[in-house]
């Protein structure tokens, strides 16, 4: 039987290969549920789960809580702007008044890194990062790991290519650990300026022309550029950037023919991705989405409920 | 009269370690006879074993943030005087960035008289160069050095203007008052929160690019140049400033410079886990500027040693990472991690102190740093292989912010002397 033996979930970095695996087969279990007249399973029922979302994120937020319900737990949602964080009460205080109402789980979303990891600290619940600063946002690396297999039928040999703002996208950043851990050959690309230092920590190459990047990959994932985040002059602006830098089916005919498009939405259309392409059958974007409820379920499962074994066992009783 | 005996005296001035007892009269070193030679008479005499303990000159920290007045929840005067006295120091030299800062003779004044209520070790104040650090106006230097000022820095405010810079250098020369550069370019370093590096890419934190300390070095080597005055390099922590400095001191300019001991101990490493007390400001960088850094200290391009002590309460480090406050603690570490250095076989004993007291005394123009018949008996008797668990409860300052604690140090102070009277003693 394999088990998770991990109480939070902070980061790619701290799942091995097998962790990984047991994951996306756990999410394989739980996919088929959402396909269900009844989308619901009584896996969770009694357990609690907090929302706590310092940075505002529909997509992401919605997408744990739908996971929730579908296992039959309690949610709760905490927003900046609902808590006392605007009073001047630190993270650590929040915690510490989280943890008095005993959940079983704390889906933390929060601007500054390393912010999940201070909180894991402080309280005894599990704790899954849903995306801390720039650092890591595991549950998307998760859910595009398991688009990917999805469609691929593997991970292990594939060219991938990642394209955009790395230097500030902590979606890139899980993605080129979970990737390269899984065995594919990544390649990043993006302006020079939005390339940070050290790449080499990753284990990827580094090719800052997208064109060549896009070369021979099975995957191109472009990511999204936070306008709202840009406090500095990084690129001289969205015209220039999407003539450079953004994805059209004209770029993409250097890719393998059978070459997939991701995205960690919302897209600014026309920016990274041409209309078109966003909505061909190479687009895997809402693929992403609807996967996303799979995984996180399975993430939440496999921390408060047990083994795959049992998930499996559970769900057909339930059924 | 007092009587150490059995010591080892490490002489800076002369670079050996000499096998003499002290005699102390009057708070003076009045001999220093071979060990063995002296024959005590009368029975008003007080002994002191130092049997394999060092003997050192008092200890003078030239980099030191004691938050008094203003942010007396982080340290005071007093508690960061007695923090030094455990620490091996009988002097340090106090950095403006309070509030108010130290920018007109009322507050240096403040800061002496708070220092001479406490009693505990000798408290000399470094005073702003600019009105309110703001960067604009120049501080009325001649007064301050009048009140006592021994320096200028506007240290955590960089003085983004050259112009600025250069009048002080001017001002500083013609007032005896050593200006002390905190070389970053805030435009460069901008919201980092740590060296810009592997580990940075790696963890998602904004970086510090070594770069941003590099040019501003090499602009107070530029302006020591244009004006043949005086500048010292506060916590240098890059290896390219160490070689410009090299660079400098090669060509006769008159540039000193100071590293802390956090950036020959650890490197960006030490961040992997989000550790706020390991959050500093210059940050601590890569492996091969903590190399370099040696080297600098072995080659004698870096001059002195101070803990750049910054004391900050767990209001400001038990939060975010990006939010916490940049500084550690150091008046109680410095002299352990220095001692590495000499174990190592980067520095000789008499060097690696000679770094702590004499060439500081001299950058500041002080006296001190050495013990010879007729110095002052401020002294610290050393136990140079202790070894042992460093904890939040031997923190002796108000803040225990210190990536070293839980750390196995090795080497401590074990008493300090001040005018011949023991001010400090450990308890072990
Ligand atoms: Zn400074
Ligand atoms: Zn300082």
């Amino acid at each position: 039987m394999r088990k998770f033996n991990h109480k939070d979930l902070l980061g790619m970095g701290q799942l091995s290969v097998d962790d990984i695996q047991l994951i996306l087969d756990t999410a394989d279990s739980f996919k088929d549920i959402s396909s269900r007249e009844i989308k619901k399973v009584p896996t969770l029922r009694g357990k609690s789960i907090v929302n706590f979302f310092y940075e505002a994120s529909t997509r992401t937020r919605t997408s744990f809580e739908v996971a929730a319900k579908r296992l039959s737990a309690d949610t709760f949602s905490l927003s900046a702007s609902t808590s006392s964080m605007v009073k001047g009460e630190t993270l650590i205080d929040t915690g510490r008044n989280l943890q008095a109402m005993s959940p079983d789980v704390i889906v933390i979303r929060h601007s500054s890194s390393g912010a999940p990891h201070l909180l894991a600290k402080g309280v005894k619940a599990c704790v899954v990062n849903a995306g801390d600063g720039i650092n890591e946002h595991p549950t998307q690396a998760l859910l595009d790991l398991y688009t990917i297999r999805e469609r691929k039928g593997r991970i292990r040999g594939l060219n991938i290519a990642i394209i955009g703002d790395i230097a500030h996208s902590r979606v890139a950043r899980s993605n080129m650990i979970g990737l390269t851990k899984m065995g594919a050959r990544v390649t990043i690309g993006g302006p020079p300026t939005m390339i940070p230092l050290g790449m080499e920590a990753f284990g990827v190459e580094v090719v800052p022309d997208p064109r060549e990047a896009i070369g021979d990959k099975d995957v191109v994932m472009m990511l999204r550029i936070q306008l709202e985040r840009q406090r500095r002059t990084l690129f001289p602006s969205l015209r220039e950037y999407s003539a450079a830098f953004g994805l059209d089916s004209e770029a993409l005919k250097s890719a393998k023919p059978d070459c997939v498009i991701m995205h960690p939405g919302p897209i600014n259309r026309g920016v990274e991705i041409s209309s078109e392409l966003a909505d061909s059958p190479a687009s895997l974007i809402l693929d992403q989405v609807a996967n996303g409820v799979a995984v996180r379920m399975a993430i939440l499962y496999l921390l408060i409920g047990g083994s795959k074994a049992d998930a499996v066992d559970k769900e057909r009783a339930a059924g | 009269m007092l009587w150490i005996k059995n010591g080892q005296l490490v002489d800076p001035v002369q670079g050996v370690i000499e096998q003499v007892d002290l005699i102390i009269e009057e708070g003076v070193v009045t001999h220093l006879p071979p060990r063995g030679v002296f024959k005590p008479e009368g029975d008003q005499i007080e002994v002191i074993d130092a049997a394999g303990k060092m003997i050192v000159p008092g200890l003078l920290d030239m980099h030191v943030h004691l938050r008094e007045p203003g942010f007396e929840y982080k340290e005071t005067i007093a508690t960061g005087t007695l923090a030094a006295l455990a620490g091996g120091f009988t002097g340090l030299a106090c950095m403006p960035n309070t509030a108010p800062p130290n920018d007109c003779r009322a507050v240096t004044e403040f800061i002496l008289k708070k220092a001479e209520m406490a009693g505990f070790a000798k408290v000399y104040p470094i005073a702003a160069i600019s009105v309110g650090q703001k960067g604009e106006v120049l501080t009325e230097f001649g007064d301050l050095k009048e009140a006592g000022a021994v320096a200028v820095s506007d240290d955590g405010f960089p003085v983004a203007s050259s112009e600025l810079m250069r009048r002080a250098l001017e001002y500083g020369r013609y007032h005896g008052l050593m200006v002390i550069s905190h070389s970053e370019d805030r435009t460069l370093s901008g919201d980092g929160v740590m060296h810009e590096g592997v580990v940075s890419t790696r963890i998602g934190l904004a970086g510090i690019p070594d770069a941003a300390e590099d040019i501003m070095v090499y602009r107070e080597i530029s302006l020591a140049r244009l004006t043949g005055c005086p500048v010292h390099i506060a916590h240098v922590s890059t290896a390219n400033s160490v070689e410009l400095i090299r660079r400098a001191k090669e060509e006769n300019l008159p540039v000193t410079a100071e590293t802390a001991p956090h950036y020959f101990s650890l490197d960006h490493n030490a961040l992997r886990g989000y550790d706020t007390n390991a959050k500093v400001n210059p940050p601590l960088r890569a492996l091969k500027d903590v190399s370099a850094i040696k080297r600098g200290l072995a080659d004698g391009v870096i001059d002195a040693i101070a803990s750049d002590h910054a004391p900050h309460s767990i209001l400001e480090k038990e939060i975010e990472f990006d939010k916490a406050a940049f500084g550690l603690i150091g008046l109680q570490t410095t002299l352990p991690l220095t001692l590495a250095l000499v174990r190592e076989g980067v520095l000789g004993l008499p060097e690696a102190i000679a770094k702590l007291s004499l060439r500081p005394s001299r950058i500041l123009g002080l006296e001190g740093g050495q013990l010879k018949v007729g110095s002052i008996a401020d002294l610290a008797v050393i136990d140079p292989d202790i070894e042992y668990e460093f904890k939040a409860a031997d923190v002796l300052s108000k803040s225990k912010n210190s990536p070293f604690i839980g750390k196995v140090l090795k080497g401590r102070n074990d008493l300090t002397l001040m005018g011949g009277k023991v001010v400090w003693r450990s308890m072990s």
